[in-house]
């Protein structure tokens, strides 16, 4: 077995696998805990309708904060959508997706991509600078931020170099490139980075018990 | 150092006038002489105890992004980051991560986490309640929806367990407890207090009726303080014709056990009013203008209770709009400019903004709002039990600076609260700052404007 099959073959299926069971136990274990009944009279009807209420206003700033967080929110947001361009649209993982899920969608060009992934490394190191350097985020940051930020940023690096080649084998990079994204695959359940699926918990909470009292969400 | 000196070295001041003082050193409270180990096992004991899915999901959700900073009046006013909200919370999330987490086993058995020791407890006791009053306004910056206010409240049921309290603090939710009301007012003291009030301003007040509709309470601040509202409350309830009383047996609506994060005392506190509602067969409690005591009884009370409660719980401005609004009481116009100082836990926090705003119309004001008020205003900076924190009054005269900025910037010739706590804060950084402005009473400004008799 090459480093390529490798790589496609058992380290991606045991990521996947990872994945999978790593984030459903953090998800369960955290809604296995106890939830105390309310018994406060409602102002107002809470529960799924305030969730789902916050889970969408909270994606936006409210106008009062907007000037002491647009420098972040704009880079964050971009950070995301960069990612989710280059993961979604980039023609050969459509081939990849299409092979595993038997659904397929129109791709962007490559050289597209190609300048969507290095607008999203470039963010990245502002993001990173910004945590390294800002008093705030300096003290509150720990091993978890660093090293979260790397293997996000790890296989979008390792997919841009792959045209460049750096004279090595076409396999070779692809495979480095393969590891990466396991690598961020296996982090993701045990790290900051589930917030992916963990923003849905904490924003619907907050949604469920204030908009009942009729609070502020 | 042992407890018993530290207590020495930094005398109890309770009675002193408040502007004579100098803010004591920065100093780290303890009570009893519990030893550390345990203190540390208590509170993250007790912590992690009533730790539900709802602080869990807020616990593993920060991304650490610290926008969280920019919505809080000590950093704002500071700079410092350590006055971060979240930040706030470190050796809970850490404690949490360590003993509660879905992934507890991996952080103990690899020592990932590292245990939380009693010095950074008691450096966090300056974070957990000098520096936050627990109003909320970081909950509404952050991205992730973390409500960061209420993971303080439930940081502090450990601090309280382990003994460290801030000693003001402490001995106020002791005397709430004890003697049924922080300040020290007794049945007696309250029951003369009102007759006085029934003299001065010549109203006739209910007083322990075995029977009535509405079970009025009143805050300890009011009756030493501001016991106008005894009158004003009187005025406006029998202008409307209601069946109501006090009772010298559930008189207190502030609840230093939840200011403080001691459970027992916040759920006996909150059982005296209940038992004398039950009794008098009310169907209506009436909370005095106190923000607190809107969110021990109204959203916490029945929780308290364990079942949900026989009356409903509503603050007097919610009860003031709904009377003007269904025209049972009427006002005169008041030809004034004004501006309105939301308390975070009626507004923000309690969700009746709009009460305030509705009697403000009726009394046909020119309302000029903060800017940046309503459910975004910033806390007068008094709330969550840090105006009873003597070694804070520096930093709490610091934030305050925002709180002025903001209503000069109305240039309202009148300002109005609908809290006692905000009030007294106010007065004393008016004091402090000789400033021009006096939180006033919008109750009493509605009890002051009633229409004589409804024609």
């Amino acid at each position: 077995m090459d480093l390529l099959e490798l790589a496609r073959g058992p380290v991606i299926q045991i990521a996947v696998y990872v994945l999978l069971i790593g984030s459903l136990w953090r998800l369960l274990g955290i809604l296995f805990l106890q939830q105390k009944p309310d018994f406060s009279e409602p102002r107002q009807a809470g529960g799924l309708r305030g969730a789902l209420k916050v889970i969408w206003t909270r994606a936006f700033t409210a106008p009062v904060f907007k000037k002491a967080t647009v420098y972040s929110k704009v880079l964050a947001y971009t950070l995301h959508i960069g990612l989710f361009v280059t993961i979604f649209f980039f023609v050969p993982h459509i081939v990849f997706f299409t092979d595993v899920f038997g659904v397929s969608w129109p791709g962007l060009p490559n050289n597209v991509i190609f300048l969507v992934g290095v607008i999203t490394v470039s963010v990245a190191l502002a993001l990173l600078i910004r945590r390294i350097t800002h008093p705030v985020l300096r003290l509150i940051s720990n091993f978890d931020d660093y090293f979260s930020w790397f293997v996000t940023i790890l296989p979008v690096v390792t997919g841009l170099i792959m045209p460049i080649r750096f004279g090595v084998r076409f396999e070779t990079l692809l495979a480095i490139h393969i590891f990466s994204v396991a690598l961020l695959l296996v982090w993701l359940p045990f790290s900051k980075l589930a917030h992916t699926f963990l923003v849905f918990v904490s924003r619907g909470t907050t949604g469920a018990i204030l908009e009942r009292r009729g609070a502020k969400t | 150092m042992s407890t018993s000196e530290l207590d020495v070295k930094n005398a109890f001041d309770m009675e002193s006038k408040r502007l004579s003082i100098k803010a004591p050193e920065i100093r780290y409270d303890k009570q009893g002489d519990t030893p550390d180990e345990e203190r540390v096992q208590k509170a993250m004991l007790h912590f992690v105890k009533d730790f539900g899915t709802a602080a869990a999901a807020y616990l593993d959700s920060c991304i650490h992004c610290g926008m969280c900073a920019e919505a809080c009046h000590y950093y704002v006013a500071t700079g410092d980051p350590k006055y971060t909200p979240i930040w706030k919370l470190e050796p809970f999330k850490q404690a949490y991560k360590r003993e509660a987490s879905p992934f507890a086993f991996f952080y103990r058995k690899f020592g990932l986490k590292k245990k939380v020791t009693v010095e950074e407890l008691e450096e966090w006791q300056h974070l957990i309640y000098d520096s936050c009053t627990v109003c909320g306004r970081c909950s509404l910056i952050c991205p992730m929806g973390i409500d960061i206010a209420s993971l303080v409240s439930t940081a502090r049921h450990g601090m309280f367990k382990a003994g460290l309290v801030p000693h003001e603090l402490h001995a106020v939710a002791e005397r709430a407890e004890i003697d049924g009301s922080p300040l020290g007012v007794t049945p007696k003291v309250f029951e003369e207090r009102l007759e006085w009030m029934e003299d001065e301003h010549d109203v006739e007040i209910n007083l322990n009726k075995d029977k009535a509709d509405i079970l009025v309470v009143i805050s300890s601040i009011e009756i030493q303080k501001y016991p106008a509202a005894f009158a004003a409350t009187a005025k406006v309830l029998n202008a409307v014709g209601e069946s109501w009383t006090y009772r010298s047996d559930g008189f207190e609506a502030t609840n230093f056990g939840l200011l403080s994060g001691n459970l027992d005392w916040q759920r006996d506190i909150s059982m005296r009013i209940i038992d004398a509602a039950v009794k008098v067969g009310a169907k209506m409690v009436l909370l005095p203008e106190c923000g607190h005591a809107y969110m021990a009884l109204r959203w916490m009370g029945a929780n308290m209770y364990g079942k949900p409660l026989p009356f409903k719980v509503r603050h007097v401005s919610e009860y003031l709009a709904d009377v003007l609004n269904s025209g049972k009481l009427k006002v005169k116009k008041v030809d004034k400019s004004v501006t309105f100082h939301d308390p975070c836990q009626i507004s923000r926090r309690g969700g009746a903004t709009q009460a305030p705003r509705d009697i403000l119309k009726h009394l046909g004001v020119d309302l000029r709002e903060l800017p940046n008020g309503g459910d975004y205003n910033w806390c007068c900076g008094g709330g969550g039990g840090v105006v009873t924190i003597h070694r804070a009054d520096e930093l709490r005269y610091k934030v305050f600076k925002l709180k002025m900025d903001q209503v000069e910037a109305t240039e309202a010739e009148t300002l109005l609260s609908s809290c006692a706590n905000c009030r007294q804060n106010f007065d004393d950084c008016q004091n402090h700052y000789d400033w021009k402005y006096t939180a006033d009473s919008l109750l009493e400004l509605v009890a002051d404007n009633l229409q004589e008799e409804k024609a």
